[in-house]
C-alpha cells in the first residue's frame, strides 16, 4: 500500500483561520449528519414543548388567565419557544458529555486539527439544530392560531433574542459537559433545567406568583427573552412592575452577554484542563 | 537534537496529581518499526506515559521526543505524525463506518475526493468493506476496535500509539485485532502498545518495557524477560503423593535452584538450565524406581511470573491463561 499523503507541515498562519473555520465545519456536520440518520431524535427533543403546548394551552389554558387581558394561547408560545431555547443547553452538555467519556474528544485533541474545532463545531451545530426546532414549534404554534403581529423584522428580530439566549447557553453546556462525569449524571441535569427554564415568565406572569419567587423569575434570563420575544411578535406580555420587567429588551440582549462573557473563559479553561 | 533511529525517546519523564506520582523517571526508546509493549497493572503510568508521548497531557519534567519532534514544542508536528487509539473506541456510534472515516479523513485536512478515497483504502485494509454502510453501533467490539485503528491509520502514521486496545473484547475481537495491528507493522508503523493481559505482549511486541509505580523497571524481549526470572522450569506431577520425597530427589540433582513441592497438586517445581538433559535425566530415574507419573514437562515462565519476580507484587488483573510450552519426553 503506497500512500502519499500531503500536507504533512503544519500550515502557514494565514491558512489557520480557514482550518478553524473547515474544522469547525467539518465537526458541525458530523452532528447534523446524526439529524438526517435520525430524525427520530427530533421529534423527541420536540416532544415535550409540543406536549407542553397542548396541556398548558388546552388542558389548563382554560383556567389561565393573562393579567391585563389577552388570549393565553398567544401568551404561551413566544414561553414556549423560550423554554425550548433554554432546555437545548442540556443537549450540549450532553453531546460533551459523550464524547469526553467516549474518547471521542481525545481523539480529536491527537489530531492535527484546529484545536477549537471541537468546540466551535458543537456550537455551530447546536445553532442549527436550534433553529430547526423553532421551525418545527413555530409550524405547531400557526396551526394552533398563533400569529405574529409585528411585522416581518420585529418577528425575525424576536427569533433572533430567542437563538441569542440559545448561544449564550452553548457555553454553559459545553463547560457543563466537562465537568461532568458521565451519562447517567448527565441525565440529572434536568432537575436543573426544569426550574431554570420554568420559575420565569414562560407559563405565567411573576406577577401572579408569590413576592419572592416572582422576583426569582422575573429575573430570570429566560424571562427577559421570552418577554421581549412577546413585545417583538405583538403578542401578550403581561409586564409587571420590576425594573426588570420593563426592560425587557435590554434584559434580552445583556443576559446572554454576560452569560457568554463569563462561560467562554471558564469553558476554554476546563478545555484546557484536559491535558492536566 | 534528533535521535533518528529511535520513534520514541523519553528521558525522566515526571508527571504527578496531587500527591502521587504517575510518573517517577520514565524513560523509554523504541526503535522504528518495531512493536513495544508497555506491561504494567492498573495506576503503573503506562496510559498517562501515552497520553503524554501522544500530547494529550502536559509532562511536568523530562523530555520526550516522538518521530523526531519535542512532544511539547512541536505538538502539530508530532500530531501530524502519530496516531492514536485510546482506551475506549472513539468512533461516532451513529454516524456509519464510511461517514466516520471520511470526516476523520477531513480533519486530518485531505480534501473530499481524497478522503473520501482514503476511506474507502482502509475499510478494504481492515475488512469493513462490507459493514461499511452500517451505523457502527451496529458493528461488533472487534468491528468497531477495527474501525478506531483505521481511523487512526488515516495519515499511515509514522508512530501509533495504543492504549489497551483490546480490553472488553471476546477473544474472537482480541485475534481480529491483533491481526490488524500486525498488518500494520508489516507497513512500516512503529507502534507503542500498553496492555494489562500478559499474552497480549507476548504475542504482539517484539519488546517489552515492564512499568511500575511510573517507572521502567525492565526492558527486554519477551523471550529474555522469561529467561530472566529463571529461565525454564522442570514441572513432574505425580500419581502418589507417597512418591513425593524420592521425585524431590531427582528433580533437585538436576536442577539450578531449590525445588518447589506442591503437596496438593503432587508437584515437583524447578528451574533447569540443560533443559532436555534435565528432563530425560529426571524421565529416567523415575522411571527406573518404578514411580508412577501423571505429568511431566518444561514450561516458560509466563509473562505474569516474570511481573511478580520483577515487582514482588502481582499483576491486578491476571490472564487465565497459563502457557505451556510441552516438551515431549
Amino acid at each position: 500500500m503506497s500512500t502519499t499523503i500531503l500536507g504533512h507541515e503544519p500550515e502557514a498562519p494565514e491558512r489557520r483561520m480557514y482550518w478553524a473555520l473547515a474544522d469547525g465545519w467539518t465537526v458541525a456536520g458530523r452532528t447534523l449528519t446524526h439529524l438526517i440518520r435520525q430524525p427520530a431524535n427530533i421529534a423527541w427533543q420536540l416532544g415535550f414543548p409540543i406536549v407542553s403546548v397542548l396541556l398548558f394551552g388546552y388542558v389548563f389554558g382554560s383556567a389561565m388567565s393573562v393579567p391585563g387581558g389577552g388570549d393565553y394561547r398567544e401568551y404561551l408560545m413566544p414561553g414556549m419557544f423560550g423554554m425550548t431555547m433554554a432546555m437545548g443547553f442540556m443537549n450540549t452538555a450532553y453531546a460533551v458529555v459523550l464524547d469526553t467519556t467516549k474518547g471521542v474528544t481525545d481523539r480529536f485533541r491527537s489530531m492535527p486539527m484546529a484545536p477549537s474545532a471541537p468546540v466551535t463545531g458543537r456550537g455551530l451545530a447546536d445553532i442549527v439544530s436550534a433553529m430547526l426546532d423553532l421551525l418545527v414549534l413555530a409550524a405547531t404554534a400557526l396551526v394552533i392560531g398563533w400569529r405574529s403581529d409585528g411585522g416581518f423584522w420585529a418577528t425575525l428580530a424576536a427569533f433572533g433574542l430567542l437563538l441569542w439566549l440559545r448561544f449564550a447557553l452553548i457555553w454553559i453546556g459545553i463547560w457543563i459537559g466537562l465537568v461532568t462525569p458521565n451519562e447517567e449524571a448527565a441525565g440529572n441535569l434536568f432537575a436543573v433545567a426544569f426550574p431554570f427554564a420554568m420559575i420565569s415568565s414562560v407559563f405565567v406572569a411573576p406577577s401572579q406568583m408569590p413576592d419572592w419567587l416572582g422576583a426569582v423569575a422575573a429575573w430570570n434570563p429566560v424571562s427577559s427573552t421570552v418577554t421581549a420575544a412577546r413585545e417583538l411578535f405583538g403578542n401578550p406580555v403581561a409586564l409587571g412592575d420590576s425594573w426588570i420587567e420593563q426592560h425587557a429588551m435590554l434584559g434580552a440582549i445583556v443576559w446572554p452577554l454576560v452569560i457568554t462573557l463569563v462561560f467562554v473563559p471558564m469553558a476554554v479553561r476546563r478545555f484546557q484542563r484536559l491535558s492536566r | 537534537m534528533s535521535t533518528s533511529s529511535h520513534a520514541i525517546h523519553a528521558v525522566g519523564l515526571q508527571k504527578r496529581y496531587g500527591e502521587k506520582r504517575a510518573l517517577d523517571g520514565f524513560d523509554l526508546a523504541v526503535p522504528q518499526g518495531t512493536v513495544y509493549g508497555l506491561l504494567g497493572p492498573n495506576g503503573a503510568g503506562k496510559t498517562t506515559a501515552v497520553r503524554i508521548l501522544a500530547t494529550l497531557v502536559r509532562l511536568d519534567g523530562g523530555r520526550a521526543e516522538v518521530a523526531g519532534f519535542d512532544v511539547v514544542r512541536d505538538a502539530r508536528r508530532v500530531r501530524r505524525r502519530i496516531g492514536f487509539t485510546g482506551q475506549f473506541t472513539a468512533v461516532d456510534e451513529i454516524l456509519t463506518g464510511r461517514q466516520n472515516l471520511r470526516m476523520f479523513g477531513r480533519l486530518f485536512h485531505l480534501g473530499p475526493a481524497r478522503a473520501a478515497a482514503r476511506a474507502d483504502e482502509l475499510l478494504e485494509q481492515f475488512d469493513l468493506t462490507e459493514a461499511a454502510d452500517k451505523g457502527t453501533k451496529e458493528y461488533s467490539g472487534g468491528m468497531r476496535r477495527r474501525l478506531d485503528l483505521a481511523a487512526s491509520m488515516i495519515l499511515v502514521p509514522k508512530v501509533l500509539f495504543l492504549d489497551e486496545p483490546t480490553t472488553g473484547l471476546d477473544p474472537r475481537g482480541r485475534n481480529e485485532v491483533w491481526t490488524a495491528v500486525r498488518s500494520l507493522v508489516s507497513g512500516g508503523t512503529t507502534v507503542l502498545l500498553t496492555t494489562q493481559y500478559l499474552d497480549e505482549a507476548d504475542q504482539l511486541a517484539g519488546r517489552v518495557a515492564v512499568i511500575d509505580h511510573g517507572k521502567v523497571i525492565a526492558d527486554d524481549t519477551p523471550a529474555a524477560l522469561k529467561r530472566r526470572v529463571g529461565g525454564d522450569q522442570l514441572e513432574v506431577v505425580l500419581e502418589e503423593s507417597v512418591d513425593l520425597p524420592v521425585a524431590l530427589q531427582a528433580v533437585a540433582r538436576v536442577a539450578a535452584g531449590e525445588p518447589e513441592i506442591d503437596e496438593e497438586h503432587r508437584r515437583v517445581t524447578a528451574a533447569v538450565e540443560q533443559r532436555v538433559a534435565a528432563l530425560t535425566e529426571v524421565a529416567r530415574r523415575l522411571q527406573d524406581e518404578g514411580i508412577g507419573v501423571e505429568d511431566i514437562g518444561l514450561r516458560r515462565p509466563t509473562l505474569d511470573e516474570v511481573f511478580l519476580r520483577l515487582t514482588g507484587h502481582k499483576p491486578e488483573e491476571t490472564t487465565d491463561t497459563t502457557e505451556r510450552t510441552e516438551v515431549p519426553a
